[in-house]
């Protein structure tokens, strides 16, 4: 056997290692996929084997061909095989495969719970960094649930290397387990003033990806941050922090007030271009962010500006690429600023890099102006005929489109020179933007009447050209022909040789256009022929009323086109035609359905219709359905349903009126909004639909209410506000009825050729709002998830999830390591409750003291002391002294805690391994590191306590009190509650052995009473016996659960324990009884279940019971405060001075409340009490008495 | 955030990949492809920064690379991260290797990418910037080489004598002499 093994091994090592592969690989050039097939194969092959070594071996293959896309999944299970490998060196190999190929989903992750707590635990911080490292690849939901304590944990161990890990491990954490956040917040908080600087660093990092997302959750951490900003040094951090700053600004301008100085002068003294231009950035940020004028404002930009220009002259091509990145920036705001520096952005259009280019092309259209814009696009178009690439050329496109049409053409004066731009973009060969210089063409054509007749002779010539018709056929340029034929056909008396354009119109080319481009030519077709016929029978020319009826045969192809749409308008068309013919004069007719102006309609124009008011969307059309009937029985009902759906989205608009004020907003983002997106016509695709219900028509539709909404109102609005509003009333009194406003009432800048400048037509008393845009936010961010606030005290139920220890199912459980270590993790919860008070004050606090950080405006002279000046401040003096005290007292649990980490670590190695489970009673089951997912559940209640309380900043108080003692055994013991579990309390009782001889056999005997009842173990019998024997000198501990009927009286468990005593010579049954007092207090749960629950329960007087008691007391209020708290379970609510409130409920659900007033002078302590139960509230009242004397 | 650091040679062979963001093997390729068609066709002496990979991010992310004599390392990054810091990243991140194999080429990468995943994961940690000190990273590399080194031991031996004879193929050596992509020494590099 043995030497089977050695031969393996031999065998074994003349396995391809990776080097091999490697080499293999390069050897086998030509035949590459057959020889890596071949190496899978011998991977398969070694897989099987039992030597974790040749796995390993296997599975580092496994990882090179996966960079190569070879799909390693069917490996998972090796891998995981090869991570829980004892060996470093394997160990490191399994980790590194798995972050390469496991990622969330993947569903054998589920297996490496405990594996990866194990590694997290482990000694060798290297095992537990590797653990991080990759946890941070492929972590999932579940894992991050699990595994959150043990990375909590590992934030206060002594190792800074892994402290750094952990804190970054924290972020992936939270985006997969978002309820991790707050109670693992302050806890990050802390980190960041954390004394190893890449521990801060990390934090730093973290909370700059957490604000990223959610900035206002973070603003509170300012006065942090500031403080690190003027006083580290360390680079990286720095750019993080401003980077952060730069996005808290824009939320809060006060900051960005503070910001400015210390900023300045770090631009001014830094020699790191990283950190100098991250500095400009933020204080770009900053001015942007304050509106109203500082003092040094313009100066800032200036400096900015200044030190940019020096960026961008630089002969690096980084540094000019960011410093054009910021200068457009600035841009948005500041233009007069750029527009100094225009040289040198037009220099740069020349740059050889693209990159380049592109940024300075953003800033372009910073810089045009009436006298520039036509050399400035001269430029570009001979920069379109250079470029080689598609994108560059479209950006180009776009961009050229962009500095015409900004402000509504407000720097194009020769219009003529602007269609012909156009039409020359139209030559442009695969651009994605067609329908860009499609809506252009329509938009100026619309906007500027007197250039429609030159408009329309272009267009005429591009439907006559054919380049567009025979352009690939995925271009999209062709899309310029539905503007073409559209304008050719609306504007048709414009139109020099109407029968060419028909012709060149019908066209069998056509065919090949898209159908909607189709739809529009027959439309069009029927538009311009019915009025040329119309002047021809006018003029009498019978000859071109032949050529027109000549057409028909042509149109008659469009029938067989493949788009509905275009059948069907063809199909129209024919008949049209046909009585046409028929009939003279019909003509006539039929072209005052074509008459009327149309008008530009404003982006979202039609959901901004409103619902009339008649319509009633709530009552049911037909009968209800049954109730069984669910949203998919919608789906298939009949069209009245889904409407109703839809429309349902507009009565939510429209009933939420907005107010003046966000009008006044609106209006502001509305304008911003036109200046920056030229392409605000959005709707005149729709026109010819609207069409129909032009005003000569109107009278047959007025009886159905939707289109009396739809009547062409045009709210031509010029960029003066109050104008808008003056005709938006003037509108709505003339009952929307009016024709449109006439040119001339436009403002009369540019006197040649006016454009029509109005944000398009909307329905009547509508706003254009940018409030109504869908929001494009992606559901799948998990950092939607993280938008938390971070400043709300944390609730009881929030807590990191703690595995569930099995003593209380079993409600007999024995606990043989550690005792003194839970003990104190015991008294901490209990402590938890009167830190929580502080907390909460703290929290509320907090925002205060941002506030008031934020308007003490002082310079960067008195940098630091800001923080905690205010602090004190803010305090008051006896508060400040206690929160000393808590600062004191938590810094020594933070040592002690250092302290303790590494022998718990040991420990609880230990309590694995098999050896010392020897020594432990038998029937505790305990864990074998990872292997099978049956054993999922750790009972080990190291991990409970040891990161469940690790939030607590207060040392905790022992609160084991004592039961009873002799000369042999002395017993103490304590009692918690169980979340959730409103009958029952945990009594731990902890068993010393004070004499020299062995105690064995011990066996509790505690009879029950009306109220109070020991749980037990089946057989049992009368007594409960304790499965460990005592050696000298030792300590053990054991629970038992009390099931308790009533909780509004002070009780005893009366019971005897008796035990076997080894002697020398003999044993001797012995023993002692004892009793536990179980009084009012130990049923207390002292949380608040929300705020007002104490204002409401006072009112609502089911307080009926009433207790008032007085004692004269020298100690400090706050003191005798925190004692009753503590002692009796109660929460604080509220304290002004020497006034404070304190409430506290039963575990079955019995309210408590006291008032304490104290009397400084006379040191008098009155205690008044209300609540719904007499017994308790006065054992409660009892009880405190009795603590305090 | 880094979104994944690709490392490619001037023919676009990837000696290293790493992502951040769970990409399935076949789209890696097409990331490791697109991004190498986007860098290669750069000059040396333009900007370090490009926009505008379809595959990976969108809009808010950047390219953010450097070219070492054969070899290009390109980080994804967005936009909360500082374009000329990552450009040091990637200096400390050569230099580190620079050191850890003694004067760094290509074929340094080729065969050992386990042990430039390791380097990075010092550098790196699930995207986000773990360390910046290169004295940090080379003690960390350090200790778990020891460590590595200490549970091989004698056992490792024979292992050691068999790869040393594997490595006494000497046409095959020449032959690896003769790859036209050997790189120039580290002297080459330009920093």
């Amino acid at each position: 056997m043995a030497l089977r093994k050695v031969k393996g091994n031999l065998e074994r090592m003349f396995d391809k290692n990776l080097t091999d592969l490697v080499r293999g690989i390069r050897n086998n050039k030509e035949n590459e996929a057959k020889y890596i097939a071949q190496c899978i194969e011998e991977i398969k092959q070694e897989l099987r084997q039992d030597n974790v070594a040749v796995k390993a071996n296997a599975v580092a293959k496994l990882t090179y061909l996966e960079m190569f896309g070879y799909d390693i999944s069917w490996a998972g299970f090796n891998i995981i095989e090869v991570m829980s490998s004892a060996k470093f060196t394997y160990k490191r190999i399994g980790y590194l495969a798995a972050s390469q190929s496991f990622h969330a989903d993947t569903e054998l992750l589920m297996l490496t719970t405990n594996m990866i707590r194990k590694d997290l635990n482990s000694q060798n911080q290297y095992d537990a960094g590797l653990a991080l490292s990759g946890l941070s690849c492929f972590i999932s939901s579940d894992l991050a649930r699990d595994l959150v304590n043990d990375i909590m944990t590992l934030l206060t161990s002594t190792k800074p290397y892994l402290r750094k890990k952990a804190v970054l491990m924290m972020y992936k954490v939270f985006l997969r387990f978002p309820e991790a956040l707050r109670p693992a917040f302050p806890r990050l908080k802390e980190k960041l003033e954390d004394p190893d600087s890449g521990v801060q660093s990390a934090a730093v990092n973290v909370v700059c990806e957490l604000a990223r997302k959610n900035p206002k959750n973070y603003l509170s951490l300012a006065p942090v941050f500031f403080k690190l900003m003027t006083t580290s040094t360390n680079n990286w951090m720095l750019i993080k922090i401003i980077k952060l700053f730069g996005a808290l600004t824009p939320l809060e301008p006060r900051l960005g007030k503070k910001l400015i100085e210390p900023l300045t002068n770090l631009i001014h003294s830094t020699s790191a271009m990283s950190l100098l231009y991250e500095c400009i950035n933020t204080v770009i940020a900053v001015l942007i962010s304050i509106s109203s004028g500082m003092p040094n404002h313009s100066d800032s930009i200036q400096l900015c500006v200044q030190k940019l220009r020096i960026l961008i002259e630089d002969s690096d091509q980084n540094l000019k690429y960011l410093g054009l990145l910021a200068m457009s920036k600035i841009l948005k705001t500041h233009p007069k600023s750029v527009q100094a520096h225009k040289d040198l952005i037009m220099k740069c259009l020349d740059d050889k890099d693209e990159s380049i280019r592109l940024r300075a092309l953003d800033l372009l259209y910073g810089m045009v102006s009436k006298k520039n814009l036509m050399e400035i696009v001269k430029k570009l178009m001979v920069h379109m005929d250079k470029a080689e690439g598609t994108a560059y050329r479209d950006e180009l496109l776009s961009k050229i489109i962009q500095i015409c049409s900004q402000n509504n053409y407000q720097f194009v004066t020769y219009f003529e020179w602007y269609i012909s731009v156009l039409v020359e973009l139209t030559k442009m060969e695969g651009t994605k933007h067609g329908p860009l210089v499609a809506t252009q063409l329509l938009d100026v054509a619309i906007r500027v009447q007197a250039i429609r007749k030159y408009a329309v002779q272009q267009c005429a010539l591009l439907l006559e050209n054919s380049y567009l018709l025979t352009g690939q056929p995925r271009a999209t340029m062709s899309e310029v022909l539905y503007a073409a034929a559209w304008i050719c056909g609306e504007f048709s008396s414009e139109l020099e040789d109407p029968i060419t354009t028909l012709q060149s119109m019908l066209r069998s080319q056509a065919s090949s256009l898209p159908g909607h481009i189709q739809a529009v030519y027959v439309h069009n077709i029927l538009k311009l022929a019915t009025a040329t016929l119309y002047k021809a029978e006018k003029d009498g020319d019978t000859e071109t009323m032949e050529q027109i009826f000549a057409l028909k045969d042509k149109i008659a192809a469009f029938v067989c086109s493949g788009d509905l749409e275009v059948q069907e308008r063809s199909s129209s068309v024919l008949v049209l035609f046909e009585c046409l013919k028929e009939s003279p004069g019909l003509a006539e007719e039929l072209m005052e359905a074509f008459e009327g102006e149309l008008n530009p309609v404003a982006p979202k124009a039609q959901r901004k219709v409103p619902i009339p008011e008649d319509l009633d969307l709530d009552s049911w059309i037909n009968d209800p359905p049954s109730e069984s009937s669910d949203s998919e029985d919608l789906d298939m009902n009949d069209i009245f349903i889904k409407t109703e759906k839809v429309n349902d989205s507009y009565s939510k608009q429209e009933f939420n009126e907005p107010s003046a004020e966000e009008l006044q907003k609106r209006r502001e983002a509305r304008k911003l909004e036109q200046q920056n997106n030229p392409h605000y016509l959005k709707g005149t695709f729709k026109n010819s639909t609207s069409y129909h219900n032009s005003s000569n028509i109107y009278e047959e539709f007025e009886n159905i209410p939707v289109t009396e909404l739809d009547i062409p109102v045009s709210l031509k609005v010029t960029n003066n506000r109050k104008r808008y509003k003056i005709h938006g009333k003037k509108n709505k009194k003339t009952k929307k009825r009016e024709k449109p406003i006439s040119e001339d009432e436009q403002d009369n800048v540019y006197p040649v050729q006016v454009v029509n400048t109005g944000i398009g037509e909307l329905p009547p008393g509508a706003e254009l709002s940018d409030s109504d845009e869908y929001d494009h936010v992606d559901v799948n961010d998990p950092h939607r998830a993280l938008n938390i606030d971070l400043d709300l005290p944390l609730r009881d139920d929030e807590r990191l999830p703690v595995l569930e220890h099995r003593v209380i199912e079993n409600n007999l459980i024995q606990e043989t390591t550690e005792s003194k270590g839970k003990k104190k993790e015991k008294g901490h919860k209990k402590s938890k409750k009167k830190v929580k008070e502080v907390k909460e004050k703290r929290y509320n606090n907090q925002l205060e003291l941002t506030d008031m950080w934020l308007e003490n405006n002082t310079s960067t002279e008195n940098t630091q002391p800001p923080v905690t000046n205010e602090y004190t401040e803010v305090f008051s003096k006896k508060e400040s002294e206690w929160k000393d005290n808590k600062r004191k007292k938590s810094k020594n649990h933070e040592k002690h805690k250092k302290t303790d980490e590494d022998s718990k670590h040991r420990k609880s190695k230990k309590s694995k391994s098999k050896k010392e489970s020897l020594k432990k009673s038998s029937d505790y089951e305990e864990t074998a590191g990872i292997s099978t997912p049956s054993k999922e559940i750790l009972p080990d209640l190291r991990y409970n306590f040891a990161n469940s309380e690790n939030n607590t900043i207060s040392a905790p108080a022992t609160l084991y009190e004592e039961l009873a003692q002799n000369k042999v055994l002395s017993i103490t013991y304590e009692l918690k509650q169980i979340p959730h579990e409103s009958n029952k309390l945990v009594a731990s009782i902890f068993i010393t052995n004070n004499c020299q001889n062995l105690v064995k056999e011990l066996v509790f005997d505690v009879p029950d009473t009306s109220s109070l009842r020991l749980m037990r173990n089946i057989g049992d019998g009368f007594g409960i016996k304790l499965p460990f024997q005592l050696p000298p000198q030792t300590s053990k501990e054991t629970q038992f659960t009390v099931l308790i009927s009533d909780v509004t009286f002070a009780q005893r468990l009366r019971g005897t324990l008796t035990y076997m005593l080894e002697n020398k010579e003999s044993t001797l049954q012995e023993k002692l009884d004892f009793t536990m007092h179980l009084t009012c207090s130990k049923f207390m749960v002292g949380d608040l279940s929300h705020k007002d629950i104490l204002t409401e329960l006072l009112k609502s007087g089911q307080l009926v019971h009433k207790i008032r008691k007085e004692i004269v007391l020298s100690q400090d209020f706050d003191v005798i405060l925190n004692l009753i708290c503590c002692k009796c379970n109660l929460t604080l609510v509220e304290q002004i001075t020497d006034t404070a409130s304190l409430y506290g409920h039963s575990l079955k659900g019995h309210h408590v409340c006291l008032l304490l007033k104290y009397n400084k002078s006379s040191a008098n302590l009155i205690i008044e009490g209300k609540g719904d139960n007499n017994t308790l509230l006065s054992g409660i009242g009892e009880e405190i008495l009795r603590i305090l004397t | 955030m880094i979104k994944a650091i690709l490392v490619f040679n001037n023919h676009g062979k990837p000696r290293l990949s790493k992502f951040y963001q769970y990409f399935n093997e076949d789209m890696q390729q097409q990331i490791i492809k697109e991004t190498f068609q986007l860098v290669s066709k750069r000059d040396d002496n333009v900007c370090n920064f490009l926009e505008g990979g379809s595959l990976i991010g969108g809009s808010d992310y950047k390219l953010i690379y450097r070219h070492y004599a054969t070899l290009f390392f390109v980080f994804c990054v967005d936009s909360s991260e500082s374009e000329l810091g990552i450009l040091d990243l990637i200096q400390v991140f050569v230099e580190t290797l620079d050191k850890c194999f003694e004067n760094v080429c290509e074929l340094d990468l080729i065969f050992h990418v386990d042990k430039v995943h390791y380097i990075l994961n010092e550098l790196v940690m699930g995207g986000m910037v773990l360390e910046t000190n290169m004295t940090e990273i080379l003690t960390r590399i350090e200790d778990q080489n020891k460590l590595e080194k200490q549970e091989a031991g004698i056992t490792a031996a024979p292992a050691r004598a068999v790869s040393a004879v594997k490595n006494m193929n000497i046409p095959q050596q020449i032959k690896e002499m003769k790859l036209p992509d050997l790189p120039q020494a580290i002297k080459d590099l330009k920093f």
